[in-house]
């Protein structure tokens, strides 16, 4: 942990040496995140609520998601560039190195310019909070608070599992994105509006609703059941067959030399 | 400058682009995916109030196949980062000796990359968007008279999108990291260009602003067309302003970069 704080403060102190281009390069990504949050203002322009969810409500969900992904981003980058470190050869100086790989591939890299979609979430997460009529309990307020440690596990997961694909096919797999991209797209609102069998996949298959729908209906108060406060804590098992899936990866890495 | 060598530059590109295969079946099935999901998301709207929603459904399910088939073509964020390399390196350098024109020969490029991206792309999107169950897929146009309608207009807002992101060459001559600027600029075209969601869903007020705006040429004109949003009249005034805007584009790029390249200072090295 101390050397991963010592990687830390040298990306953080490199990236200082340009501050102009991060300034611009964190503008860029807010103009994105906010062309986004415009578009959930403009269809609830027309619409009152959809499913019984308003706006303040999606806004809530909104917010879960671009501020998990954005940590999740910032963090765990490196995986999300792992197709260049496996092409050229970088992972051969990794696995030499006397420290775990996906540590290394985490200090690697770390992308502060996600910041900008960090800001941007809490913003619209005070404004949803002000505006909207949910009572805060500490209970809800732990539940969501859990919500976005789990959607950041649950990101990361699938970077890893997507780097772990990398050992066999050298490339990205842009499916991927689908999941992950996709995930914080469509994960503005809440699966359950896509259909049930949607909700299905996305709670059984790749756990998004686990932190996503399920307990944004126990914070809004549209549900009494305590179970659904616990389902984030379901999501973050998904860390397992994701890190079982990159150890197999691992031992079938071979190296294709330069 | 003859034309032959845009040609043969042209079908370098080209073939150059038709190689990646596999990334092209995993690009399809992802396109696939994300306009579904959009789909689904805008039935859920739909089956709220029908009444409230901008445009027939049909039309909409039509505007997001075409949007996703012909992603390539339209898709700002499509652009050649081997440019905007070569402008940081210097190697532009090698380009600016060819007796080549340097603005007519990126607009081949780009066209070149976009055109062999999007042949391997939209074939199987189109046909199983076809196939979908009604409201979800795409529609046939209406007759023959709308399809060629809606091709001219393809045709236009396909060189109008490669014309704007030649803006962006030419704007890193003048900035070293011109990604924040881009990211900005590709945000604003996003929106504004009805390739998140389609501009009738935009509030009214707002509408009127946007319509004025070039952005509003760019794909969103041909998919209305052909889904018989916008009707024949008014689709050859559309086509009109698209031509418009294409030339007022041309001739302020040239002459950007003429003043760009008037100042370029190459290192040695």
């Amino acid at each position: 942990m101390k050397l991963y704080f010592k990687f830390f403060s040298m990306h953080l102190k490199s990236l200082m040496q340009y501050k102009a281009s991060f300034i611009f390069l964190v503008t860029g990504r807010f103009f994105i995140t906010a062309g986004e949050i415009i578009i959930i203002f403009f269809l609830f322009d027309k619409y009152n609520s959809v499913q019984g969810f308003t706006v303040e409500d999606v806004l809530i969900c909104a917010a879960n998601v671009i501020i998990a992904f954005a940590l999740a981003e910032c963090f765990a980058r490196g995986f999300d560039t792992f197709p260049s470190i496996v092409r050229n050869s970088e992972f051969d100086r990794i696995m030499v190195r006397p420290r775990n790989e996906i540590f290394l591939v985490l200090s690697g890299k770390i992308e502060f310019t996600r910041i900008a979609g960090l800001i941007s979430g809490i913003t619209i997460l005070i404004y949803a909070v002000c505006v909207g009529n949910v009572v805060w309990t500490t209970g809800r307020i732990f539940t969501y608070v859990m919500m976005i440690i789990s959607g950041v596990i649950v990101f990361s997961s699938l970077f890893l599992i997507y780097a772990g694909i990398c050992f066999f096919t050298l490339e990205g797999l842009e499916f991927m994105n689908v999941f992950t991209d996709g995930g914080r797209n469509f994960g503005q609102y809440p699966f359950a509006i896509y259909g049930e069998s949607v909700l299905k996949f996305f709670t059984f298959v790749i756990p998004h609703a686990l932190f996503q729908y399920y307990p944004l209906m126990y914070v809004l108060g549209k549900s009494t059941n305590k179970f659904y406060m616990f389902t984030p804590f379901i999501a973050m098992l998904f860390i397992i067959p994701a890190y079982m899936f990159w150890k197999f990866g691992v031992r079938k890495y071979k190296s294709n030399g330069s | 400058m003859s034309y032959i060598s845009y040609i043969t530059l042209f079908k370098i590109r080209f073939i150059n682009g038709l190689q990646y295969r596999i990334a092209a079946w995993a690009g399809i099935a992802t396109q696939f995916a994300w306009g579904f999901m959009n789909i689904l998301l805008f039935h859920a709207f739909y089956s709220e109030n029908p009444a409230n929603f901008p445009m027939q459904f049909q039309q909409f399910a039509s505007y997001t196949w075409l949007n996703q088939a012909l992603l390539a073509l339209f898709g700002i964020y499509m652009w050649d980062m081997s440019i905007f390399d070569d402008i940081i390196s210097g190697n532009i350098a090698y380009e600016l000796v060819r007796p080549v024109d340097l603005y007519n020969m990126w607009l081949v490029k780009n066209m070149a990359t976009r055109l062999s991206k999007v042949i391997l792309r939209c074939l199987p999107i189109l046909i199983v968007s076809v196939l979908l169950p009604k409201p979800f897929g795409l529609i046939p146009p209406q007759d023959i008279i709308t399809f060629i309608l809606f091709i001219i207009s393809v045709i236009c807002a396909f060189v109008l999108v490669n014309l704007y992101c030649l803006y962006y060459y030419i704007i890193s001559f003048y900035t070293i990291n011109g990604s924040g600027i881009r990211m900005v600029g590709m945000a604003m075209s996003d929106l504004l260009s009805g390739f998140i969601i389609p501009l009738p869903f935009f509030p009214e007020n707002i509408l009127k602003i946007v319509n004025l705006l070039p952005f509003a040429s760019m794909q969103s004109m041909p998919f209305f067309i052909y889904s018989g949003y916008i009707n024949k009249q008014e689709a050859l005034f559309k086509i009109g302003v698209q031509i418009f805007w294409i030339i007022v584009f041309y001739i302020t790029g040239k002459f950007f970069i003429k003043k760009a390249l008037k100042k370029v200072i190459v290192q040695g090295g």
